[in-house]
């Protein structure tokens, strides 16, 4: 922690930074207004799947960074979850060296185009900024200019392509290709080693892929990360389920010598109600697989969807929330969100209960399904909803929904889309013999480096957390990934 | 990209089809499937391994042609390739030696049943295998599957081949006769929702193997969902097979309709296209 104090301090002593601070006085910049990101048109957008929020241009993006005043003590940067160096990138927008800002910000975060779009800087980085804390202001929009760098980078066409070491010759096997895989991923072959992803869908990406919709963050940016591994070397094999296809024990004999293990919290939840198994009730995994993933909604691929006039979707989440504009876009007359707490309580990030709010979603709220009626051939065609009221905080501190007794109405919906959370996928964690599991079904794994109970099987992500984040996931990777580097030296090292 | 190897026309409508797949048909056993899909733009299907050759690297798939998908595969030569095959999935067949085992396989489902009926003889057991059918084209496997029964009983509905009845008739008939330890059932819901009845009715432990529609094959969607003995079970990673008597056989069929106007509009734009081509 000392060291990095000193470390950001003496890059922040560095003459173009103190130039910089001194161009503008901090009167003036906290004067500035924060720039609203641009947005596709409510009407049209939920008409297609164009992405909502459609960057900042350079001019924006330079008096955005503007705001920023370089702080002493950047309390920003602790408030993100893996310590981006949040001033010195902006500083470096600032100067219109965009390219420097990519690469600053690639320092820490293997995935900024990715994070930028869907990270929750509102409880994060933006919420710790200065603005936020002691003027009581809007924040400088770290997010907003976290994307417009990596943006700028990736259509510049001249990304930065980290140096990779000389090959050492030792393999490596990571399980995922979310956010957390891609992560060590990155890390391991630029030190040299020779890493295999091993993915069991067709296609790499996880949650980035299959989960977040097209007009939250295009496959493209997704796919142009990938690509920038694959030319780094890191060799991906899809159709691969680590455990089935092959045992981790099974590779081990092949030669793999260390296991990253991100295979995300895969397994999603229902909610046991009568009725649930209905034709037109389905899992959020299930809907936007079959739409992001299949493109189902497309007449020339062969997944189908199923469209509904009235959906319903349960869940307050960023899942739920993907799932009912997702419907909106695919042309329900009513697109509702059934939660059974308040906005307020709303695990969903901000700005996609706005975007939703703009688009027509409708909101019932303190509310909750407790049976599904069908019609003659077994389609959903209403559900028994049940009001509730908030009562006392739970373990989770937040208010408890308690139903109101006799407060049961039925709503018209032939399309529902459960979305109550995630649980660990336990493929991986049942095909290894000895590894300590959580009474969750999480891998347990040792903080720092995280190594799991079995000393070659590392894990971070989903797996490790629940339902967590992009962040959390791709940081857990950078730590594994260091972890997993330590452990092979140290083993090799022993061994000769 | 995995290579078809071989392709053999079982019938009109059912291929068998032999492709590279090195790694699954190292460790598949009975019980197992994959998940395919064919092209870029193609749905994801489960179908079960009906055998392997670990030495050459190969496993054996059979195919009815009902849909887009099916028919694409149906339609493929030897020298292509299958874009995506991924596997192998879902839990093995628990194999012991019971005694008298019945098998009873309708239409395609002959083919998953081929391992079971294999297993089951291997590890000891008296085999007794019902093939049934709409008709003689649609009884596939019957070599096969005698190579690894101690008798095998044919029924066609129509009476072509074998004798005519329901496979029903035939197992109940194995049933009055002797002693019958355990019975498997594979084919068309319809056909396991009857079979499991009847075993029911005399009190034999029966697995079933079910034919549920799927997405990803590895619990991460949930389209698979059965109830069994109440509760709600995934078919591709808890299953494909489960006690019989506990499956909820009504919920079963209603969910393999769940998108038939979707599959049926698409099947018939298929065909139309195909038929373009053609002229
Ligand atoms: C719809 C949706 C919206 C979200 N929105 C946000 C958001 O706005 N902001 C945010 O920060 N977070 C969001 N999240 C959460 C975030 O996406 C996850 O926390 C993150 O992706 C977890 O990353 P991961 O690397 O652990 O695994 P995942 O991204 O879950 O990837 C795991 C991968 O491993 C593969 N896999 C699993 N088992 C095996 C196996 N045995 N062998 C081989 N491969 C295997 C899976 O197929 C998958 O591709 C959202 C999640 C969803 C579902
Ligand atoms: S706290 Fe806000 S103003 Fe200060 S350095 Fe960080 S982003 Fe800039
Ligand atoms: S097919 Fe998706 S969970 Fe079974």
């Amino acid at each position: 922690m000392e060291n990095m104090v000193e470390h950001l301090a003496q890059e922040r002593s560095l003459e173009w930074r103190e130039a910089l601070r001194k161009s503008i006085k901090s009167k003036d910049r906290t004067s500035l207004e924060r720039i609203d990101m641009p947005e596709a048109d409510p009407v049209e957008r939920a008409k297609g799947h164009i992405e909502v929020n459609q960057g900042l241009s350079v001019q924006m993006a330079v008096e955005e960074s503007r705001r920023c005043l370089d702080c002493p003590d950047p309390t920003c940067i602790q408030g993100c979850p893996v310590s981006i160096n949040i001033p010195k990138f902006i500083k470096y927008i600032e100067k219109k060296d965009f390219a420097g800002a990519a690469r600053s910000l690639k320092e820490t975060n293997a995935l900024p185009a990715v994070c930028g779009r869907v990270c929750p800087q509102e409880i994060q980085c933006e919420a710790s900024c200065f603005y936020t804390l002691k003027l009581k202001t809007p924040p400088v929009a770290i997010g907003h200019l976290e994307r417009f760098a990596a943006d700028w980078e990736r259509k510049s066409g001249n990304m930065f392509i980290p140096e990779v070491a000389p090959a050492n010759g030792i393999k490596v096997a990571v399980v995922g290709s979310g956010p957390s895989g891609l992560a060590v991923a990155g890390d391991l072959v630029r030190l040299g080693y020779a890493i295999t992803v091993f993915e069991a869908l067709h296609e790499p990406g996880g949650v980035l892929k299959y989960g977040i919709p097209e007009f939250r963050l295009p496959n493209e940016i997704v796919d142009v990360e990938i690509d920038n591994l694959k030319k780094m070397g890191v060799e991906f094999l899809t159709n691969f389920v680590v455990g089935k296809t092959a045992t981790i024990q099974e590779l081990k004999e092949e030669g793999y010598q260390a296991f990253f293990a991100g295979s995300g919290a895969g397994l999603p939840n229902f909610m046991h109600i009568p009725g649930e198994n209905a034709n037109g009730i389905m899992s959020s995994n299930e809907y936007l697989t079959r739409v992001n993933l299949m493109n189902a909604a497309h007449d020339d691929y062969d997944t189908p969807v199923l469209l509904g006039k009235n959906v319903a979707v349960i869940g307050g989440g960023n899942t739920a929330m993907d799932s009912v504009r997702t419907a909106k876009r695919l042309g329900a007359e009513r697109a509702m969100i059934v939660y059974r707490r308040t906005l307020e309580e709303m695990p969903a990030r901000n700005e996609e209960i706005k975007h939703a709010q703009e688009e027509g979603i409708e909101f019932l709220n303190l509310n909750n399904p407790v049976e599904y009626f069908a019609d003659k051939n077994g389609r959903v065609n209403r559900i028994r909803l049940q009001k509730m009221e908030l009562g006392e905080p739970d373990a989770s501190g937040r208010k408890k929904p308690v139903p109101i007794e006799g407060s049961e109405y039925e709503l018209e919906a032939d399309l529902v889309i459960v979305s109550v959370g995630v649980s660990p996928n336990p493929l991986i964690p049942q095909s290894i013999p000895g590894l300590k599991v959580s009474r969750w079904g999480t891998i347990v794994v040792d903080e720092k480096e995280m190594q799991s109970s079995v000393p070659e099987l590392f894990a971070g992500g989903d797996i490790v957390r629940g339902g967590a984040t992009v962040i959390l996931a791709m940081g857990d990777g950078r730590h594994a990934a260091a972890g997993i580097d330590r452990y092979l030296k140290k083993k090799n090292r022993s061994a000769s | 990209m995995n290579k078809i190897i071989s392709i053999e026309h079982l019938s009109e409508n059912v291929v068998k089809l032999s492709i590279e797949a090195p790694r699954i048909a190292k460790k598949r056993k009975a019980g197992h499937f994959v998940i395919v899909k064919i092209g870029e733009k193609g749905e994801r299907i489960p179908l079960t391994i009906s055998s392997s050759d670990p030495e050459k690297g190969t496993i054996t798939l059979v195919v009815q042609r009902v849909g887009v998908t099916s028919h694409k595969i149906a339609n493929l030569h030897v020298g292509d390739s299958v874009t995506d095959v991924v596997g192998p999935l879902g839990l093995t067949t628990h194999i012991e030696k019971f005694g008298t085992v019945l098998c009873a396989g309708g239409g395609v489902g002959t083919a998953p049943l081929l391992p079971i009926v294999e297993a089951m003889h291997k590890a000891g057991n008296r085999v007794i295998t019902v093939l049934a059918a709409r008709n003689k084209e649609l009884i596939i496997l019957e070599e096969e599957i005698g190579g690894f029964s101690d008798e095998v009983v044919i029924m066609t509905d129509d009476g072509s081949y074998g004798r005519q009845g329901l496979v029903t008739h035939g197992m109940e008939e194995i049933i009055q006769r002797e002693k019958v330890d355990f019975a498997v059932i594979i084919g068309p819901a319809i056909m396991m929702k009857f079979s499991s009845m009847l075993t029911q009715k005399y009190n034999i432990p029966t697995v079933a193997s079910l034919n549920a529609i799927m997405v990803d094959g590895t619990g991460m969607c949930g389209a698979c969902r059965v109830s069994v003995g109440g509760a709600t079970k995934f078919v591709c990673v808890d299953g494909p097979e489960f006690d019989a008597h506990e499956v909820n056989f009504d919920e079963l069929l209603t969910r393999l309709g769940g998108f038939k106007d979707e599959e049926f509009k698409a099947y018939q734009t298929f065909l139309e296209t195909l038929k373009k081509e053609v002229t």
